[in-house]
Order: C-alpha cells, then sequence, then structure tokens
C-alpha cells in the first residue's frame, strides 16, 4: 500500500458517513458500504471507460463559499454540509473525494437508471427464454430492479448478426450485445489479442471479430464469464443446462501448478461447466480455456468403475477386499527392496502422506512421481503442468521429482525390482515406461481413473478417483496451500486414492483408523513442519501462503502493475 | 500479419456489413508521394500515433476513392494499430467508404429544410438520368453506382445551407436550389 492510500476521507454514502482511503473509486466505496450500484462496462480488472451510464449517482460536494462569504460550520461530527450536484455522474471512474456525497436512491439516480435500461432494452430481443444467460444476466436482474417494466419504443428493432462463430470456442449474438466492451478490453489489456471491436455507429453498431481473424487464444472463454448479457455464449455450455438448477462448488483447477481458483457447477453429479472464480494471488478473475474445458473425459466410457484382477490373460471385475487381499499376498512374498511405488504429482498432500506411510510400511526401496515439465504460457500456465509438485517435495522427500523413474526403470530390467504401485499414473503413457519392461514384473498394482495401457498390464487395477470425486490441499507454484474440495461422487465403486492407500496398509497387515481426508490434514499439520498450526478451515476458499518458491504467476505481476499505476482496481 | 483467409465464422458475420470486402481485393500500393504526404500529417500527431487514423484515411480515400480492405491493413500498420481499430474508425464515419464510387461522386442533402424544397425528387431525377439503381442500397453500403461508373450518389445529412435547398454535392463542388439536373449533371464530362 502506497502511502497516499492510507488517507481516509469521509464520505456520505445514502446518508451514513463511512471513510475510504483517497483514490477509491465511488462505485467501490459504496460496495464497501454494502450498496450496491448496477453496472455494466465496469469490472475491476479492466480499464474504465465509463460508457453504459448506468452507474449514474447523485453526488455532492460542500459548498464553495461565494466571494467574501464564509465557509460553512463543519457539524459536531466534524461533517461539512454537501451540496448536491444538478446533474448526476458516473460511481465508476470517478474517484472519491474530502466530504463527498453520494445518492443511490431518489429521483435522480432512479430516473437515470430507467432511462438507460429503457434505451438498453429498445434493440434487444428479449429472448430470455431461450438464452443461457438466463439467470445469471445483469440486463434481466437490473431490468427487474431498476427498469420501467415497459417500453414506449414502437419502433422496428435494430436486426444484428445472431449465432455468429467468432471464435472456435465462443458464439456471439450481436442482438444481446449491450456494447458494454469489456470483452474489447479484455481481449486487448489481458489475453493480448485484439481482435474485437465495434464497427458501425449508433443503433447499428456491432461488435465485431476483424474479418479473416478470430477470438482463438486460450483466453477467449473469459470474455463469455464477463459478458454481462448473452451475447458471448460458449459452444462447450450453451443449451445443456439452466444455470439454477445447477450447483456451484468451489475448488482448483489441476492441470497445473498454478491452481486455478475455480466453481464447478453441477446437477445430479454431472459436471456442466467450469468457470474460474476471483484470487487476486492466483488467477486474478481468468483461467484458460483448455483447463476448464478439461472435465468432459470425468463421464468417459474409459472409466475404471470397478477393481479389476488380472485372471489368466485378461482382465475380471473383482470386489474391493478380493483385490486388496491379492495386492497384499502379492506383496508380502517380495522383500522392500525388490518394491518401488510411483505415485503422482497430481496426488494431494493428504494422498501423498498416506503414501510415504505405505512406502515405509512396504520399506519400498524407491519411490518417486511422474514429472510434468513444458513451457510456462506466459500469463497463467505453469511449466510444471502437475499441480502438486510442491507437495511431492515437501512429504515424500523427493527434491528432485522424476530423477529416480531411470534407476526403477533399470532395477525392473535387472529383475531386482519386482513388484511395482503406480498410484494415479499411466507410466506407459507418460513416463515413458515400455509395455514389455512392466511384462518383466512379478506384481504390478495400479491406480488410476480411465483405462490406460499400464493398466491393461496390471495384476491389479484400482479404480482411483479423479480430483472432482475427493477433497484434499495442494501446494501450487507460488507455494501457496489451496483446497481442492469434492465436487461430484465417483461413478461405481470408485474410491478416493488415499481411501485406496489406507486399505492396501491394512491389507499388508498396517494399522488403519483414518476416516476422512480431513483426519489426514490434521497429521500432516503434526508431522510436516511447514504445515504446523494450520487448520484445515483455516485454508479457507483463498489458500494461504504456506512456503516461499521464489515462483511468480506473470499475469499476476502484471495485473499488479496495472494496479499500482492506477489504472485498474484490481 | 496472421493468415488471411476468411473462415467460414468471421467472414459471414463480416458480410454483414462488410458485403465485398473480400470480392473487391485489388493489388494495393500507396504512390510515395502520397506515402510522404501521410509521414508529414502523422508527425502532427506526436503523443499517439493512434490521432492520425483519420487523416490517414482521409488522404488514402481522396487518392483511391474508397478504402479497401487493403488500405485499413495498410493504414493499421503504418499506425501501429491492430486492423480493427482502424476498421471501427472506417465504419464509424459514413463519410468513409468501403465500396468504390463513380468517377463522380454525388452527395444529396436530405435533412429537413432539403428535404422540404425537394431533395427526395432530386435524388430521383438524378438517378434516373444517369441510370443508377438504388433498390440495393442499405444502411451499411449507402452508395449507387451508375452502370457506365461515371455517377455514385448517397444521401448526407445537412450540408449547412439550408436556406437554399435541395442542395447537392458533387465531389467537392457545391450546387444550391439545383433544379436542373442535366445543365447539373453536364458539368461532369
Ligand atoms: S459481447 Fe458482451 S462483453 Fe462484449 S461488448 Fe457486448 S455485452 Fe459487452
Ligand atoms: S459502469 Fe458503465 S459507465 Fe459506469
Ligand atoms: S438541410 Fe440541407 S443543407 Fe441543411
Amino acid at each position: 500500500m502506497s502511502e497516499e492510500k492510507t488517507d481516509l476521507l469521509d464520505v456520505q454514502i445514502d446518508g451514513v458517513w463511512h471513510k475510504f482511503p483517497k483514490g477509491t473509486r465511488m462505485i467501490e466505496a459504496c460496495k464497501q458500504a454494502g450498496v450496491e450500484v448496477p453496472h455494466y462496462c465496469y469490472h475491476p480488472k479492466l480499464t474504465s471507460p465509463g460508457n453504459c451510464r448506468m452507474c449514474l449517482v447523485e453526488m455532492g460536494m460542500p459548498p464553495r463559499p461565494a466571494p467574501g462569504a464564509e465557509p460553512a460550520e463543519p457539524d459536531e461530527d466534524g461533517h461539512l454540509p454537501i451540496s448536491w450536484m444538478p446533474r448526476p455522474v458516473i460511481a465508476c471512474a470517478n474517484t472519491i473525494g474530502p466530504n463527498m456525497g453520494i445518492k443511490t436512491t431518489g429521483p435522480l439516480t432512479e430516473g437515470c437508471r430507467e432511462g438507460v435500461m429503457e434505451l438498453l432494452l429498445a434493440n434487444h430481443p428479449l429472448d430470455c427464454p431461450i438464452c443461457d444467460q438466463a439467470g445469471e444476466c445483469s440486463l434481466q436482474e437490473f431490468s427487474v430492479e431498476h427498469g420501467k417494466g415497459e417500453s414506449r419504443f414502437r419502433e422496428q428493432k435494430v436486426k444484428k448478426p445472431k449465432n455468429v462463430e467468432v471464435g472456435p470456442r465462443i458464439r456471439l449474438d450481436d442482438e444481446r450485445c449491450i456494447m458494454c466492451s469489456r470483452c474489447v478490453r479484455f481481449t486487448d489489456e489481458i489475453a493480448d489479442d485484439p481482435v474485437l471491436g465495434f464497427t458501425d455507429r449508433g443503433s447499428h453498431t456491432v461488435l465485431t471479430v476483424y474479418p479473416g481473424r478470430e477470438l482463438a487464444n486460450n483466453y477467449s472463454m473469459n470474455t463469455v464469464d464477463i459478458c454481462p448479457v448473452g451475447a458471448l455464449t460458449s459452444n462447450d455450455f450453451r443449451f445443456q443446462m439452466r444455470v439454477w438448477f445447477m450447483k456451484e462448488t468451489n475448488t482448483i483447477d489441476v492441470n497445473c501448478a498454478t491452481g486455478a481458483n475455480t466453481t464447478v457447477f453441477t446437477r445430479q453429479g454431472k459436471i456442466y461447466r467450469i468457470t474460474p472464480r476471483q484470487n487476486n494471488d492466483v488467477n486474478s478473475d481468468w483461467m484458460p480455456d483448455s483447463h476448464r474445458l478439461n472435465f468432459h473425459w470425468i463421464e468417459s466410457e474409459a472409466r475404471l468403475t470397478e477393481p479389476l484382477v488380472l485372471d489368466g490373460d485378461h482382465h475380471r471385475p473383482a470386489t474391493w477386499s478380493e483385490a486388496l487381499t491379492k495386492s497384499a499376498d502379492k506383496l508380502s512374498a517380495l522383500k522392500g527392496s525388490e518394491i518401488a511405488v510411483i505415485a503422482s504429482a497430481r496426488m494431494t498432500n493428504e494422498e501423498l502422506l498416506i503414501t510415504n506411510r505405505l512406502v515405509k510400511h512396504l520399506d519400498a526401496g524407491h519411490v518417486d512421481t511422474v514429472p510434468r515439465i513444458e513451457e510456462n504460457d506466459g500469463y497463467l500456465i505453469a511449466a510444471d503442468r502437475n499441480p502438486n509438485t510442491n507437495g511431492v517435495k515437501l512429504i515424500l522427500g523427493l527434491d528432485d521429482p522424476g530423477s529416480q523413474l531411470d534407476a526403477i526403470r533399470e532395477g525392473i530390467e535387472q529383475g531386482r525390482i519386482k513388484g511395482l504401485i503406480v498410484l494415479q499414473e499411466n507410466l506407459v503413457g507418460d513416463a515413458g515406461f515400455s509395455g514389455e519392461l512392466l511384462g518383466k514384473l512379478d506384481f504390478l498394482l495400479t491406480t488410476y481413473p480411465l483405462a490406460n495401457p499400464t493398466a491393461d498390464l496390471a495384476d491389479v487395477v484400482l479404480p482411483g478417483a479423479c480430483w472432482a470425486e475427493k477433497s484434499g490441499t495442494m501446494i501450487n507454484v507460488t507455494g501457496r496451500l489451496q483446497r481442492l474440495n469434492k465436487v461430484v461422487d465417483g461413478p461405481g465403486a470408485t474410491l478416493e486414492p488415499w481411501e485406496i492407500v489406507r486399505d492396501l496398509i491394512q491389507a499388508t497387515g498396517g494399522g488403519n483408523g483414518i476416516y476422512a481426508a480431513t483426519d489426514l490434514f490434521k497429521q500432516l499439520a503434526e508431522q510436516v513442519s511447514e504445515f504446523s498450526g494450520i487448520s484445515w478451515e483455516q485454508i479457507g476458499d483463498l489458500g494461504l501462503p504456506l512456503i516461499e518458491t521464489g515462483e511468480t504467476i506473470p499475469l499476476i505481476e502484471r495485473e499488479k502493475e496495472r494496479i499500482a499505476s492506477g489504472l485498474v482496481v484490481g | 500479419m496472421t493468415d488471411k483467409k476468411p473462415k467460414n465464422s468471421a467472414s459471414s458475420h463480416a458480410s454483414f456489413l462488410l458485403t465485398t470486402f473480400y470480392s473487391k481485393k485489388m493489388s494495393f500500393e500507396v504512390p510515395s508521394d502520397l506515402e510522404k504526404e501521410i509521414d508529414e500529417r502523422i508527425t502532427h500527431y506526436p503523443v499517439s500515433k493512434r490521432s492520425a487514423v483519420l487523416p490517414v484515411l482521409h488522404a488514402l480515400q481522396h487518392h483511391f476513392g474508397f478504402l479497401s480492405e487493403d488500405a485499413v491493413e495498410w493504414t493499421a500498420a503504418k499506425l501501429e494499430l491492430e486492423p480493427i481499430k482502424v476498421l471501427e474508425v472506417v465504419t464509424f464515419y459514413p463519410g468513409f467508404r468501403q465500396e468504390a464510387p463513380g468517377k463522380y461522386h454525388i452527395r444529396v442533402c436530405r435533412t429537413l429544410s432539403c428535404a422540404m424544397a425537394g431533395s427526395y425528387e432530386l435524388m430521383e431525377s438524378i438517378c434516373e438520368k444517369t441510370g443508377i439503381d438504388r433498390s440495393g442500397v442499405t444502411h451499411h453500403n449507402p452508395i449507387a453506382v451508375s452502370p457506365d461508373g461515371k455517377f455514385s450518389i448517397e444521401f448526407a445529412e445537412c450540408l449547412a445551407s439550408c436556406g437554399s435547398g435541395p442542395v447537392c454535392l458533387v465531389e467537392d463542388d457545391f450546387h444550391e436550389a439545383v433544379s436542373d439536373v442535366d445543365s447539373l449533371l453536364s458539368q461532369y464530362p
């Protein structure tokens, strides 16, 4: 915080005096005072063009004394009288002043809102019954709250393009667009892909993607989220489900180490869409398209829904107890040094903790995880495409995850390693293990959500829940501890990976006594010093900084600069 | 510049307002003296080159008669802007044309005073005498051209000579109280 921000100014909002830091936008001051000022074009993460006029309010300042007159006397609380301006001002782009008065009710403000709504709706198709935005549409909401309820417009509405594919994932209905320009500013200021603009003029103005170009960048779907109306809709979600039927669960993205905060929308155990959830230390208000759309596989035909055991040359379904007993028999025939465990940096801290216990219990000779290092995209996607590498380092104690894989391959090749436990990974697909090599093992156990080439070769295949079907915590690239929350139940007999590992320990003669992931978190807090003193509840929806990694998220750093320069509110 | 092959989606959208954006594509070359003049105009806007977009477009339209897709992209490259930012300006002002006009472009005032003084009759009469068919005129393409390409015409708003309607502009020549269309047209060989 800069010095001047600590200067507090007295502002009267709807008759009540408050104090706000100098530089606060009027609209934000109202919000902090619990008064919502309706708005369309304003978005705290984007510049404020002040073009929609929905946020007009009545404003006043202390009267300027006439020449020679005495300045007004403050009242006993030190407030000067307010002389109200005869015309309204926009609350989004103006900042507060000393002793300022703001009225968000009364004939002037209400008349402005009615007028703006009437004009916005004049050419609007009023097609809410078939519009995806219905139920979460600012136009609908403000029309109910601030509109006139009727229109004096009797003329022909302007016809504009409908169902336009502006990009591979987005459709535009220009008749619904209210020209707020949020999408234009997002593509300009955040995504650095300015292909959108307004062509033509007046009531004929249309949002246009430049001819021959398309809105195809990997952040394009954020425009759908910020479009206050149903003009931009997602191809993936449109016409799938009414928003008011869906349940919202706060969780995090697991497609890379950033761990973007998300809201997952479900109905009756099915995921319909994922949207970013604001966290200014992680993902701001945004997330990449590739991550938000990576959930359809959860319902794939290839989902493993029950334990399988190898019987001769084919897999047959088994009960959990049969599969676990078989595993225990095979494992007890092996010495610890003949067993390797390959866990996953996609596992939660809780799963890693209990995996660590399994490793110690079996006295396994090797343990590692599968690294996934690619390019950082310069926005939100971290180079590390595993969500919890920091958890692996801290809890499994691996300084350089992936560095043991060669030794494990060599051990199998030379017959020193005879048993391999693969937790939530597909070694053939993702870690360069050959089927031939895995064929040399006496015993191979895998857990994974989907059928895969490694599972094809396994003696025991256990259906492990995917990210949406389990709870736990992860540590992101910057060292922030965040909570993954269970969104839906896993299909069939699927278990959460920590439950599988717990049962495996028990089947091989170890202790039990853990009934919830939160129990594991308590143990983490006791056993791993970095976690000491932290409770599950304390992590909350936004997480908390746990360790210093020295890593930053490029988009967040740029946003900090924009906030510091006063360009955006943040 | 990215691949400019029109995508289905984008071009179907664009076709709404830019019917012939692609079909009008022809070789586009800005003569060096014109470019020099444009460069000079840009120097008048030291703070932001973007502010030069209007003068640059005027100069190009004056030379080429209209603003093609190439002209838009040339301007964008010149001013270091995204092409959409230039297209916004081109489509905003009715004074900028995206369609080639005739050799002589006529603008007939249709604002109240002129309308009452007979601008619609004037329009009709000019069209009849030049063979211009205005049936294809739309909000997005307000210009109609005679079959021989000699004249093109559109309605304009108040040309600031309301007392002497009907008024029209032929190229940059102002004509007031026009009654004899034949003699008007005969001035343009
Ligand atoms: S499409 Fe939506 S976000 Fe973009 S200008 Fe129109 S209303 Fe605003
Ligand atoms: S929110 Fe649009 S003008 Fe203030
Ligand atoms: S109305 Fe025609 S010149 Fe003013």
